[in-house]
């Protein structure tokens, strides 16, 4: 954690419960990252592990009774540029959103309205930041849209959403997101919506505009080729817990939990013979109101054996294995390389 | 998955591939205003009713030029119209003749011609006034009430209860026996029309706030809703920018279904005595008049209720129509 100083995103064992009735939802259970300016981090977990609601909660969009509908319980740090956002006035979180930070959603049919223009969508989300004009916010959309890769921008700005294709579609989201210039850029899931050709192009576009934005990237996603293409950093997550973090590169090379064995396991790969079989993560995602004692994955864990019943009793604490790679394991350091070796 | 070939050289520019060869003609986009217009082209009986709509509604509004070319004033009497012993029309069918086309009143000869015209002011002016009041009210509290929930939410909605529960009809004759003779600046007719319009709307905005609030319960969930906040829009843009044009065609199709209603009480509580005063003429308090004649001049109450059931049918195929154009499953 030598970077935290300088880190632009700093969250610091974040929470979000939410109460219903049959019991606590514990969709983030103390969740801890960084991440500065110019950097990419990867959040990766199943359906269910958390991923979007901490996105969500960054963002302030299930902040405490906001408009009604939020009745999520959230504690701990989300610190965006020194600036606290988990007591910040809801009025005050929502003068950063668009312009501090931006949010790409996973579908793009559906997170455009579609009743008005693209361009008009553009041009309002940064009217809503800056006092111009609508001649000066729709140059200003229009660039964008150049810059995302729209072909005739000022003519596909008077489209409506419905007569884009899907990589397009998304290509507008993205410019919607970038219009205001934000230092923090939350793709949630980006591609799952898209072909995989579209998809390849979609994060190429993304990867070269945060070269030219220099924004603090989070792209969340299930999908480990995702996370390979773009980013930095990798956290992976389980049942509302980080089990392990580091740079990308580490973590693809020699992953250090087996939940990220299951994962990288259960990925198609060229490098493997033919016919070999993907071997799936065993079990379903544990339920986030009775989350299992002690390692939350040691039900589906094919090494909790070797734990000396540790994974059954105590929760694993978050240990830094190499510069900057951590993982929350009970498993003794010597069998996890044993294992991943011998696995490969 | 497999890296795409990224040329780094670029600078940021989308593959080539995309931005090549895209036909040069630019396909036109519809609306949907357009789609829906060319879908109520496409439905006769609906452009019937929309025409005799917009027929009545230049009817209406003139009133006055159509009675000086067609017809007398509506006051006006004509004893010479009269039997003088019988007191009704000297002509038969309530006395239509080349002068007086839908016939005369009974005992006191007033030309039915103009005393319709003027009547289709009152009815149209109060019933297209009362369901702006209805859809001003229900869409405010109904998408208040949808998109913030919890309490805000259970107390419109106990309201709208409590006014569909009212007996709206009894409320208003009731009203209408103590409201004083000059109101909020209008005298005579005037007041009448005033009170049938805020009653008659007030009462009908629960059926449409019920409608935007559901739609509003939906729509508030859907992402692009999700995305204007992440944008960093506020409340008011995403009750009116985000939400109230997905609303727009439910609340058309009501409004051009409630107009006929708002006719139809308005007939009957002028019919009751509770709506405009004579001798402002008014289609329901015709009706009234000559059920005490009925036998001896059925015409006299035959025109007033053609009248009236011609302009509801009108309004009531036209809203049919535009529901149909406006229904987004819609085949035709």
């Amino acid at each position: 954690m030598t970077d935290e100083a300088q880190a632009f995103l700093s969250v610091r064992d974040l929470k979000v419960h939410f109460p219903t009735d049959d019991g606590l939802v514990r969709a983030v259970d103390g969740l801890s990252f960084e991440l500065s300016r110019g950097r990419t981090l990867g959040i990766v977990g199943e359906s269910g592990s958390g991923k979007s609601v901490t996105s969500l909660a960054v963002m302030g969009l299930h902040g405490v009774g906001q408009y009604g509908r939020g009745r999520a319980r959230i504690s701990g740090e989300i610190r965006l540029a020194g600036q606290e956002l988990t007591t910040a006035a809801p009025d005050e979180v929502r003068r950063l959103r668009g312009r501090e930070m931006a949010m790409i959603f996973q579908d793009p049919l559906s997170s455009l309205h579609p009743y008005y223009t693209v361009g008009a969508q553009i041009s309002e989300a940064y009217r809503v930041h800056h006092p111009v004009g609508k001649a000066a916010a729709r140059a200003r959309a229009v660039e964008l849209l150049g810059r995302v890769g729209i072909p005739r921008p000022d003519r596909r700005f008077d489209d409506h959403p419905h007569q884009f294709s899907g990589g397009m579609r998304q290509r507008v989201m993205i410019a919607m997101a970038l219009v205001n210039n934000p230092d923090l850029l939350i793709a949630d899931e980006p591609t799952t919506a898209l072909d995989v050709t579209v998809q390849a192009q979609i994060l190429d576009l993304i990867r070269d505009l945060q070269r030219e934005f220099g924004s603090a990237v989070i792209v969340i996603t299930h999908d480990l080729g995702v996370v390979a293409e773009l980013a930095d950093d990798i956290l992976v997550m389980y049942a509302g817990r980080c089990v392990e973090r580091g740079p990308a590169e580490r973590v693809f090379r020699a992953p250090q939990h087996p939940y990220t064995w299951g994962l990288l396991g259960s990925m198609p790969r060229l490098d493997r013979e033919r016919g070999a079989r993907l071997t799936p993560v065993r079990g379903a995602p544990p339920s986030l109101i009775n989350v299992p004692s002690g390692c939350a994955f040691h039900p589906r864990c094919p090494y909790a054996e070797l734990t000396a019943g540790a994974s059954r009793t105590a929760v694993p604490e978050l240990r830094e294995v190499a510069r900057r790679h951590f993982a929350a394991c009970h498993l003794p350091v010597a069998d996890r390389d044993r294992i991943w070796e011998a696995g490969r | 998955m497999s890296a795409p070939p990224h040329e780094p050289g670029a600078a940021g520019s989308a593959p080539a591939d995309i931005t090549a060869d895209l036909p040069a003609k630019a396909i036109e986009g519809r609306s949907p205003g357009r789609i829906a217009w060319l879908r109520l082209r496409r439905d006769k009986v609906a452009l019937v009713g929309g025409a005799v709509v917009v027929l009545l509604v230049l009817v209406a509004v003139f009133a006055p030029q159509i009675v000086g070319l067609l017809g007398h004033p509506p006051d006006q009497l004509h004893e010479d119209q009269i039997d003088p012993n019988l007191g009704t029309p000297i002509h038969p069918f309530g006395g239509i003749s080349r002068h007086f086309l839908f016939g005369v009143e009974p005992v006191n000869g007033r030309d039915m011609f103009s005393r319709v015209v003027y009547g289709a002011r009152v009815s149209l002016l109060v019933a297209f006034l009362a369901a702006v009041v209805a859809v001003l009210l229900g869409t405010l509290f109904g998408i208040v009430a949808g998109y913030f929930g919890g309490w805000v939410d259970a107390l419109v909605s106990r309201v709208m209860d409590l006014l569909l529960a009212f007996p709206q009809l009894l409320f208003i004759i009731a009203l209408v026996s103590v409201v004083p003779d000059s109101l909020w600046g209008f005298t005579g007719s005037g007041v009448r029309m005033a009170v049938l319009i805020v009653v008659i709307g007030f009462f009908g905005w629960p059926y449409v706030g019920r409608i935007v609030r559901g739609q509003t319960l939906a729509l508030r969930e859907r992402e692009y809703v999700e995305a204007a906040r992440s944008l960093g829009a506020g409340r008011g843009y995403i009750l009116f920018r985000e939400l109230l044009p997905n609303l727009i065609a439910p609340i058309t199709v009501y409004t051009t279904l409630m107009i006929p209603t708002n006719i139809l009480t308005e007939a009957a509580l002028s019919f009751l005595g509770a709506g405009v005063k004579p001798p402002t003429p008014s289609w329901g308090q015709m009706l009234a008049t000559a059920v005490t004649v009925f036998q001896a001049d059925p015409m006299f109450m035959i025109i007033p209720g053609l009248a009236i059931f011609v302009t509801v049918l009108a309004f009531n195929l036209f809203g049919d129509g535009v529901r149909d154009a406006l229904d987004p499953k819609g085949t035709r």
